[in-house]
C-alpha cells in the first residue's frame, strides 16, 4: 500500500485534513459537526437515497449529499449555510408529507431520528393536504415488529441483509411512492442477526416486538453489561424500568462486536422476566418440595456434603459448572471443591475427550484477537455451525470472505455460510480426523517443511486426495492464516487428536491457531481452575462412574452434557443433588435443593471471550425474590463448611484474589500449545451409522431455552433427524416420518428430514433438547429405524 | 436534400438488412481501422473533431466521453448502448434498430477497439419487442458474416454484442439505472461519482452512449471528424434524428443537419393539421422545458439556439402543442408520468413527485386554489437539483415551465373550475 | 412450478449472454418468458426464476414489480395496453382508450367478466409516431389505431 494522500478541507470554517477517499460526511464527523442523515450508516455501503445529508459545497450549483460526496483538496464545505438549510427543510417536508405523525403512539418516540429533526427541520404546519400514503404492515415473525406506513424507506434495512447478515430477505418492491419494504411474500425474517435490523430503521417502522407498547424510551435506565451466551463477550446496553429489565441493545465495541448484537443476545432477556424463574430456595422432603428460608437450605447443603464427605470421602462429590457462569462464581466453587479437599471440578460438560487435559499448558483460546482473526485472508474452521454457535464472529469471517478471504471448512454439516468457501470437505464427524490429517500432509509438503517426528509416524499411512490438496493450497497461499476449532471439534471424541494436527498444521503454515470457546466464560473457566487440572475427575468421569452428591452451577445436566442419558443417571443415581439455578427445571426430578441464583442481570461479574478480554459488569436490576448472586451463596457455603479464605464482600475481591494484578494477569495464562501432541488413530474406520450432535442456537444455555420470543422463530424449531436422501432411501421412509433413534438405553422419535448435503451414514440430531435428552453422547454410534 | 448518416437506408427496400447497409457503406470504418490498424487515440481525435455530442438527451461530448476511460488498464471494460428511450416524444431509437440496426452494431464495434472492451449489451425499450427480435436477427447476421464475435474479420480483434430487453420502466433509460437492470436488479439510478467509466457494468471500466451517437460513428471513422461537424454547425456537428409528434400531417422522424431553422422542420412535418395553430412546442422530449409558439418559431434546431431560448436540445423530440389543448391537463398527464415511473429511491423525487401530480390534478379538476401555483414552484424547486439522478429536474421541470408561460390559464382553472374556452 | 423446456431454453439462451458469475443478469428475460408461458407471475413462478438463477427470491420480487410490464397479478387473457402519455394523446383523432373501454365494458385496470380481456394504461411506448399505439401480450405493438383496426384485433383475438 502507498502513503495516502491527505487533502484539506474546510467545513463551517473548520479545518482539517483527511485521507483521499473520504467523504464530506467522514469529515465532518471527525470535525464533531453533526449533518443531518437517515440513510448513511458508518457500517453500511453509501445510499445516499434520503437526501437528508445534503450540504452546501462551494462551487458546486447545487447542494450535495455530505455521505456521498468526496473530499476534494481545498473544498470549502457550508452545513449551515442558507441553500444548506433550505434544502434540507426541503428533504425534512418530503419525508413528512406521507410520514403518520403518530408519535406518541409509535414505539420509536423518544429515540427517533425523524422526530428529534422533524423538531429542528420541519415547518410548523404542512403544505401537503393531498390524501396521505399507507403501507399494509408485514408479519416478519415474533422478533420484529412492522409499522410500515412510517418507513422512509432509507433502505438501511435492507442493506443491512445484504451486506452484514449476509442474507437478503427484505428488500424494497414495487416502485416510486409505491415502494414498499417487504419480504418476500409472506416469508419471516429469519437471520440470526435480524434484530439489527431493529437499531438501524431510524424510525419506528422496524421496532422490536416483544418490546413494544412496554415503555416509553424516556422512562428506561441503561446499564452496561456483558452478554453471557456464545464466546464474543457481545457489550450490551440492558435498559430497565423499576428493576426489570425491558430491553437490550447493542453497546458499541469496535473490537467486539461492533455496532451489532446477535438475537440471542438481545432477546435472551425475555427468561428474566418468566415465570420460570427460581425465586425462593426450595427443599425436598418425602419427595415433595417446599418452599424454605436461605440459612435452613444452605445448611442442609452444608451439612449434607459434609456428611457424605464423611461417609465416602471428598471423591464422592462432583461439582459441575457451566462456561456461562462467572469468573467469580466458578473461582468460589473450585475454591469450595478443593477446600473440601475434592479435585472433581469441572465445566466442560459438553466435552467428551479429555486427553488434552495432561498435556495442557494453559486456557485454550483464541489464539488471536477477534480484529486479527478478521483481518485474515486464509481461514480453516474445523467442526462448527459457524453461524449459529457463532453468530457475530461469523460476520465477521462474511466480512473478510468478502475482502477476498478464502474461508475453508472440515465439518459435518454443511449449513449456508452466506459466503464464499473456498474449499469444504463435509465429512462424518469419525473421519473429520483423518480429513485434517490429510490437509496437515498435504501442506507440510506444500510448505517443504517436516512434520514432527510423531506427526510423521501417526500420518504414515495417511494420503491426502485432491480436495485436501485443493485445501492446504488454498491455505498456504494466504499470508495471515487462521485455523480455528469449532464447538464440534471440541465436543468430538477425538478432541485432543483434533487439536494435536491443528495445532501442527498451524506450525507448517505459520498459522495463528485457536479455540472458537463455546460460552461466554469458556476461556474464564479455565483461569478460574473451574477444571480438575490433572488432579480429580473431569466432567465425563464424574457422570460415568456416579458421585454420591453433585453440586451444580447453572447446569441442566440432560441438555448441558455430552451424553445426556449418562448425565441424568448419574443424577438419578446421587443422594444428593444441589441445584444452583436461576431458573425451575427438570433437576426437580432428580434435585434436593434448588437454590435461587442470580443471572447475569442481576449480579456482578466477569466473563473472559475468546480472545482473553476481562469484562466486568454489574447488576443492572435487583436479583427477583429470595434469589441471591451465586458468589454471595458459595460464600455462605464456605463459611458453613468452615473452611478458610470465604470472607469476600464483593466479586472484585474475588476476582482480585485470582488475577492479583487485574486482567495484564490473563495473557500469560492463555496457552494453545500443547506439551506434547496427542494423536490417537487417524485412520478412517467403518462405524455404521453416527451422530452429528448439536446443540441449537437457542438452545445454548439455561437463559436462552427459557426466552419465549427466540424460542417461536424458525432456528428453535423442535429437533429432526437429518440424513441425507441415500439414508433416507435405505430407510423407506419420507420426509416428515417418524422414526425411531437409539443410543444406549435411550431412544427418541424424531420426525425425519432430509438433507442432501450431508454425509453418508450420519445422522443430524440435535442435543440440549428435552426431545433428545434421553439419547447418549452428541457424537458416536447411533441406531436409526422406522417408527 | 442534405446528405443522411443514419436514415440513409430508407432508400432501399428492407432498409435494416446488412446488404443495404453495406450499400451505404456499412462496415468500411471497422474494416479500416482493422486493416490499418488505427490507434485508439486517433479514433478519439477524430470523434472530438466531429463535434458529435451525446443524443440521449443531456448532449455530452462523445470524445471526450470516450477519453475518461482507462484504456491501458487490461481488465475487463464493457459498450453499452443505450436504446431505452421511454421519455415521452421520443422514438427515433426505434426507427435506427428498425431501419439501420448495422450502424449501430458497427458503432459499438468501432468503441469496444477504441477502448479495448471485448464485450457489449444494447439495453432496449421493453415496449418494442419486435425491434429487438430485429436487432436480434442482424446481430445473427454481423455474427454470421464474422463481423462480431472472435477474431473479427481475421483480425486479433473479438467483440461480443448481445441485446438485453427492458420491461417497462422509463428510469431505465438513465444510465446507472440501465447498468443495474443489466445486473438483473431494478433500475435504481446510482449515485455518481463513480460514473460509468470507472465503475460501470458489474463494477468495471463502462462506455454508455445512444443509439443515435453509435450509429453516427461508423460515418465520423468514414469520412472524418471534420466531414460530419460540417454536415451541422460548429459545436453542434452533424445531422440529428428529430421525432416529430402532435398534430402535424406527417409526424414522424426527420434527419436534418443541426441548425435547421423550426420552421423548416415544421414544414418537413407537413404543417399543423388543417384548422390547428400551434401554441407551444417542447422541442427535446417531456422534461425539457416548454416553449411557447412565437418562440419557438425564432429557433433553429441545435443545442445552441434552443439552450438561448430557454430550453434544451434534450433528444430531439419535438412535442407539438396546438391551440386546443389544455395546458393544465396536458401538465397533469406529464406529472403522472413521471410520479409513476419515479424509481422510489430519493426522496424528494419519490414523495415530491406525487405531490406535484396532485396538485395540478386538483386544479384540473376545478378543485384548485390560489396559493397552489407558488406551492407547485416550490415544491418543484425543492425536487430539482436535489435527487440522485435527473428525474427529478425533469418531473419539475414541465411543471416551472407551463406555468411560466401559460400561468393565466392555470388561473383561469383555479378561478373558473374549467378550462379556458376552447380547450379541452 | 414447471416450465415447458422450450421456455428453459429460451431462458438458457439469456443466461449465456452474461458472465458465468452474473446469472442474475437474465432475470429480466426470465421473468419475461416465464410470464409469457404461464400469463402472469405468481409467487411460485418468481421463486422458481429466483432459485434457478441463484439469487435472493426477494430480489427477483424486486424485479418482478419494479418493472410495469411484468403481471403479478393473474390478468385476463389479452392484456391491453394503451399508450395515454401526452404525446400520442395529441395526436390522438380517435380516442382508442375509450372506444375500448367502452366495448369492452371495462375500465383500466379491469378484466371482462369472461376472463379474456384486461385494460391496462400504459406510459410512453416510443412509438408517438405512430399514434394512438396499444401493446397486446407485452410483445405486439399496434400502430395508428382506429376503431376499426380495433374491431380487426378484438375478431382476430376472438379466433380460437
Ligand atoms: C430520467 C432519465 C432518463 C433518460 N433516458 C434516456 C433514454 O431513454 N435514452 C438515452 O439514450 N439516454 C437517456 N438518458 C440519458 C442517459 O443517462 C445518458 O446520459 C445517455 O444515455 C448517454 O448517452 P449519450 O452521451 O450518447 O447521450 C436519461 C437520463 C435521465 C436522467
Ligand atoms: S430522482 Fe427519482 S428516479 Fe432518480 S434516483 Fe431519485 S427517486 Fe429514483
Ligand atoms: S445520509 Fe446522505 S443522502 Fe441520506
Amino acid at each position: 500500500m502507498g502513503v495516502t494522500n491527505m487533502l484539506h478541507i474546510e467545513i463551517d470554517g473548520k479545518q482539517i485534513d483527511v485521507a483521499e477517499g473520504s467523504t464530506v460526511m467522514d469529515a465532518a464527523d471527525t470535525l464533531g459537526i453533526y449533518i443531518p442523515r437517515f440513510c448513511y450508516h458508518k457500517k453500511l455501503s453509501v445510499a445516499a437515497n434520503c437526501r437528508m445529508c445534503l450540504v452546501d459545497v462551494e462551487k458546486a450549483g447545487k447542494p450535495l449529499p455530505a455521505c456521498a460526496t468526496p473530499v476534494t483538496d481545498g473544498m470549502k464545505v457550508a452545513t449551515k449555510s442558507e441553500k444548506a438549510i433550505r434544502a434540507q427543510k426541503g428533504v425534512m417536508e418530503f419525508l413528512l408529507i406521507n410520514h403518520p405523525l403518530d408519535c406518541p403512539i409509535c414505539d420509536q418516540g423518544g429515540e427517533c431520528q425523524l422526530q428529534d429533526l422533524a423538531v429542528g427541520y420541519g415547518g410548523s404546519s404542512s403544505r401537503y393536504t393531498e390524501v396521505k400514503r399507507v403501507v399494509v404492515n408485514k408479519n416478519l415473525g415474533s422478533l420484529i415488529a412492522t409499522d410500515m406506513t412510517r418507513c422512509i424507506h432509507c433502505t438501511r434495512c435492507v442493506r443491512f441483509g445484504q451486506e452484514i447478515g449476509g442474507v437478503m430477505e427484505l428488500g424494497q418492491a414495487a416502485r416510486g411512492e409505491h415502494s414498499e419494504i417487504m419480504p418476500f411474500i409472506s416469508q419471516t425474517v429469519d437471520s440470526e442477526l435480524s434484530g439489527n435490523m431493529i437499531d438501524l430503521c431510524p424510525v419506528g417502522a422496524l421496532t422490536s416486538k416483544p418490546f413494544r407498547y412496554t415503555a416509553r424510551t424516556w422512562e428506561l435506565s441503561r446499564r452496561a453489561s456483558i452478554s453471557p451466551h456464545d464466546s464474543l463477550g457481545a457489550n450490551l446496553s440492558v435498559h430497565t424500568m423499576q428493576e426489570r429489565v425491558m430491553r437490550v441493545l447493542p453497546r458499541d465495541n469496535e473490537a467486539v462486536n461492533e455496532c451489532w448484537l446477535a438475537d440471542r443476545d438481545r432477546f435472551s432477556y425475555e427468561a428474566m422476566n418468566s415465570d420460570q424463574r427460581l425465586t425462593t430456595p426450595m427443599i425436598k422432603q418425602d419427595g415433595l418440595w417446599r418452599a424454605t428460608d436461605w440459612q435452613t437450605a444452605l445448611e442442609y447443603v452444608a451439612h449434607g456434603l459434609a456428611d457424605i464427605k464423611a461417609k465416602h470421602g471428598a471423591d464422592a462429590i462432583g461439582m459441575l459448572a457451566t462456561p456461562h457462569s462467572t469468573l467469580e462464581e466458578l473461582y468460589l466453587l473450585q475454591k469450595l471443591a478443593r477446600g473440601l479437599e475434592c479435585g472433581n471440578i469441572d465445566h466442560r460438560l459438553r466435552q467428551s475427550d479429555f486427553s488434552a487435559d495432561a498435556v495442557q499448558r494453559g486456557a485454550p483460546w483464541l489464539g488471536q484477537s477477534i480484529e486479527a482473526l478478521a483481518q485474515s485472508d486464509a481461514v480453516l474452521v474445523i467442526g462448527s455451525t459457524l453461524r449459529k454457535d457463532h453468530p457475530l464472529l461469523a460476520h465477521r469471517l462474511r466480512q473478510a470472505v468478502k475482502r477476498g478471504a478464502k474461508l475453508n471448512l472440515i465439518n459435518p454439516v454443511d449449513d449456508d455460510l452466506l459466503c464464499r468457501v473456498a474449499h469444504k470437505a463435509i465429512v462424518a464427524p469419525s473421519v473429520m480426523v483423518n480429513t485434517l490429517a490429510q490437509v496437515l500432509k498435504s501442506a507440510a509438503q506444500e510448505k517443504n517443511i517436516e512434520l514432527g517426528i510423531v506427526y510423521r509416524d501417526a500420518l504414515a499411512h495417511v494420503t491426502p486426495n485432491a480436495a485436501a490438496q485443493a485445501m492446504a493450497q488454498s491455505l498456504a497461499a494466504g499470508q495471515r492464516i487462521a485455523i480455528v476449532l469449532g464447538n464440534m471439534a471440541q465436543h468430538h471424541p477425538q478432541a485432543a487428536t483434533l487439536h494435536s494436527l491443528a495445532l501442527e498444521l498451524a506450525r507448517v503454515l505459520g498459522a495463528r491457531f485457536g479455540f472458537l470457546g463455546e460460552a461466554a466464560n469458556s476461556v474464564g473457566a479455565y483461569i478460574a481452575g473451574a477444571w480438575p487440572r490433572g488432579s480429580g475427575m473431569n466432567a465425563a468421569q464424574m457422570l460415568a462412574t456416579p458421585r454420591q452428591a453433585y453440586v451444580l452451577l447453572n447446569v441442566e445436566a440432560e441438555l448441558d452434557s455430552y451424553d445426556a442419558q449418562q448425565a441424568l443417571a448419574a443424577m438419578m443415581s446421587a443422594q444428593m443433588v444441589v441445584v444452583l439455578s436461576a431458573f425451575k427445571h427438570l433437576a426437580a426430578d432428580y434435585a434436593d435443593v434448588m437454590l435461587p441464583i442470580a443471572p447475569f442481570t442481576e449480579t456482578s461479574g466477569t466473563f473472559i471471550n475468546t480472545e482473553g478480554r476481562v469484562q466486568s459488569f454489574n447488576a443492572v436490576v435487583k436479583p427477583r425474590g429470595e434469589t441471591r448472586p451465586a458468589w454471595k451463596v458459595l460464600r455462605v457455603l464456605g463459611n458453613l463448611l468452615q473452611l478458610p479464605g470465604f470472607d469476600y464482600n464483593s466479586t472484585e475481591q474475588v476476582r482480585q484474589e485470582l488475577l492479583a494484578s487485574g486482567e495484564t494477569d490473563v495473557p500469560g495464562m492463555l496457552d494453545n500449545v500443547l506439551k506434547e501432541a496427542v494423536l490417537t488413530d487417524v485412520s478412517v474406520k467403518v462405524n455404521g451409522i453416527e451422530r452429528i450432535g448439536e446443540v441449537p442456537i437457542y438452545q445454548l444455555d439455561a437463559i436462552v431455552r427459557r426466552a419465549p420470543s427466540l424460542q417461536v422463530t424458525q432456528d428453535a424449531q423442535n429437533p429432526r433427524a437429518w440424513v441425507n436422501a441415500a439414508l433416507l432411501h435405505q430407510l423407506g421412509v419420507s420426509e416428515g416420518e417418524a422414526i425411531l433413534l437409539k443410543q444406549g438405553a435411550g431412544q427418541a422419535h424424531l420426525a425425519v428430514a432430509c438433507d442432501d448435503r450431508l454425509p453418508d451414514n450420519c445422522v443430524r440430531v440435535a442435543a440440549a433438547h428435552p426431545m433428545t435428552a434421553n439419547l447418549g453422547g452428541l457424537f458416536g454410534a447411533i441406531s436409526v429405524e422406522r417408527a | 436534400m442534405t446528405e443522411k448518416v443514419i436514415l440513409n437506408t430508407l432508400d432501399y427496400p428492407e432498409p435494416g438488412t446488412l446488404a443495404n447497409y453495406e450499400r451505404t457503406g456499412g462496415y468500411q470504418a471497422l474494416k479500416k481501422i482493422l486493416a490499418e490498424k488505427i490507434t485508439s487515440e486517433a479514433i478519439i481525435t477524430e470523434v472530438k473533431a466531429s463535434g458529435l455530442r451525446g443524443r440521449g438527451g443531456a448532449g455530452f461530448p462523445t470524445g471526450l466521453k470516450w477519453s475518461f476511460i482507462p484504456r491501458h488498464f487490461k481488465g475487463v471494460k464493457y459498450i453499452v448502448c443505450n436504446s431505452d428511450e421511454g421519455e415521452p416524444g421520443t422514438f427515433k431509437d426505434r426507427d435506427i434498430l428498425r431501419y439501420n440496426p448495422h450502424s449501430v452494431i458497427e458503432g459499438m464495434l468501432i468503441a469496444g477497439y477504441t477502448l479495448d472492451a471485448q464485450t457489449g449489451y444494447n439495453y432496449i425499450h421493453g415496449e418494442i419487442w419486435r425491434e429487438y427480435e430485429l436487432f436480434e436477427q442482424a446481430l445473427d447476421d454481423a455474427r454470421a458474416a464474422g463481423l462480431l464475435g472472435k477474431n473479427i474479420l481475421g483480425s486479433d480483434f473479438s467483440f461480443e454484442l448481445y441485446a438485453h430487453h427492458g420491461f417497462g420502466a422509463y428510469i431505465c433509460g438513465e444510465e446507472t439505472a440501465l447498468l443495474e437492470s443489466i445486473e438483473g436488479k431494478k433500475g435504481q439510478p446510482r449515485f455518481k461519482p463513480p460514473f460509468p467509466a470507472s465503475f460501470g457494468l458489474y463494477g468495471r471500466p463502462t462506455v454508455i452512449n445512444n443509439t443515435e451517437t453509435f450509429a453516427n460513428i461508423p460515418y465520423i471513422v468514414r469520412n472524418g471528424g471534420q466531414k460530419f461537424l460540417e454536415l451541422g454547425k460548429p459545436n453542434n456537428g452533424g445531422t440529428k434524428l428529430f421525432s416529430v409528434s402532435g398534430p402535424v400531417n406527417k409526424p414522424g422522424n426527420y434527419e436534418v443537419p443541426l441548425g435547421l431553422p423550426f420552421t423548416e422542420l415544421l414544414q418537413m412535418a407537413g404543417g399543423m393539421r388543417e384548422g390547428r395553430k400551434l401554441k407551444a412546442v417542447i422541442p427535446g422530449g417531456s422534461s425539457v422545458p416548454l416553449l411557447p409558439a412565437e418562440i419557438m418559431m425564432q429557433c433553429t434546431m441545435d443545442y445552441d439556439s434552443l439552450a438561448k431560448a430557454g430550453s434544451m436540445l434534450g433528444a430531439g423530440s419535438v412535442i407539438l402543442i396546438d391551440d386546443s389543448v389544455c395546458m393544465v391537463r396536458a401538465l397533469e398527464r406529464l406529472s403522472y408520468f413521471y410520479f409513476e415511473e419515479s424509481c422510489g429511491q430519493c426522496t424528494p423525487c419519490r414523495e415530491g413527485a406525487g405531490w406535484l401530480y396532485r396538485v395540478v390534478q386538483r386544479i384540473e379538476r376545478g378543485q384548485g386554489r390560489p396559493e397552489d401555483l407558488d406551492l407547485l414552484i416550490d415544491v418543484s424547486k425543492n425536487i430539482g437539483g436535489r435527487t440522485i439522478c435527473g428525474l427529478g429536474d425533469a418531473a419539475a421541470t414541465p411543471v416551472q415551465s407551463f406555468i411560466q408561460h401559460f400561468r393565466s390559464e392555470f388561473e383561469h382553472h383555479i378561478e373558473h373550475k374549467r378550462c379556458v374556452d376552447g380547450c379541452h | 412450478m414447471t416450465l415447458t423446456t422450450e421456455s428453459l431454453k429460451k431462458i438458457e439462451r439469456e443466461v449465456a449472454k452474461y458472465p458465468a458469475d452474473q446469472k442474475q443478469s437474465a432475470v429480466m428475460s426470465a421473468l419475461r418468458i416465464t410470464q409469457q408461458e404461464k400469463g402472469w407471475l405468481s409467487n411460485d413462478t418468481i421463486q422458481f426464476v429466483a432459485d434457478y438463477l441463484g439469487m435472493p427470491r426477494i430480489a427477483a420480487y424486486e424485479v418482478a414489480t419494479f418493472y410495469n410490464m411484468y403481471h403479478t397479478q393473474p390478468l385476463g387473457k389479452y392484456k391491453l395496453m394503451i399508450c395515454t402519455n401526452l404525446p400520442c394523446r395529441l395526436t390522438w383523432q380517435h380516442d382508442i382508450a375509450a372506444y375500448l373501454q367502452n366495448k369492452l365494458g371495462i375500465g383500466f385496470g379491469e378484466t371482462t367478466e369472461d376472463g379474456k380481456y384486461t385494460l391496462i394504461e400504459g406510459e410512453c411506448m416510443g412509438a408517438c409516431g405512430d399514434a394512438p399505439v396499444m401493446i397486446v401480450n407485452a410483445h405486439r405493438m399496434c400502430s395508428f389505431m382506429t376503431p376499426e383496426k380495433v374491431d380487426q384485433l378484438l375478431s382476430e383475438l376472438e379466433q380460437p
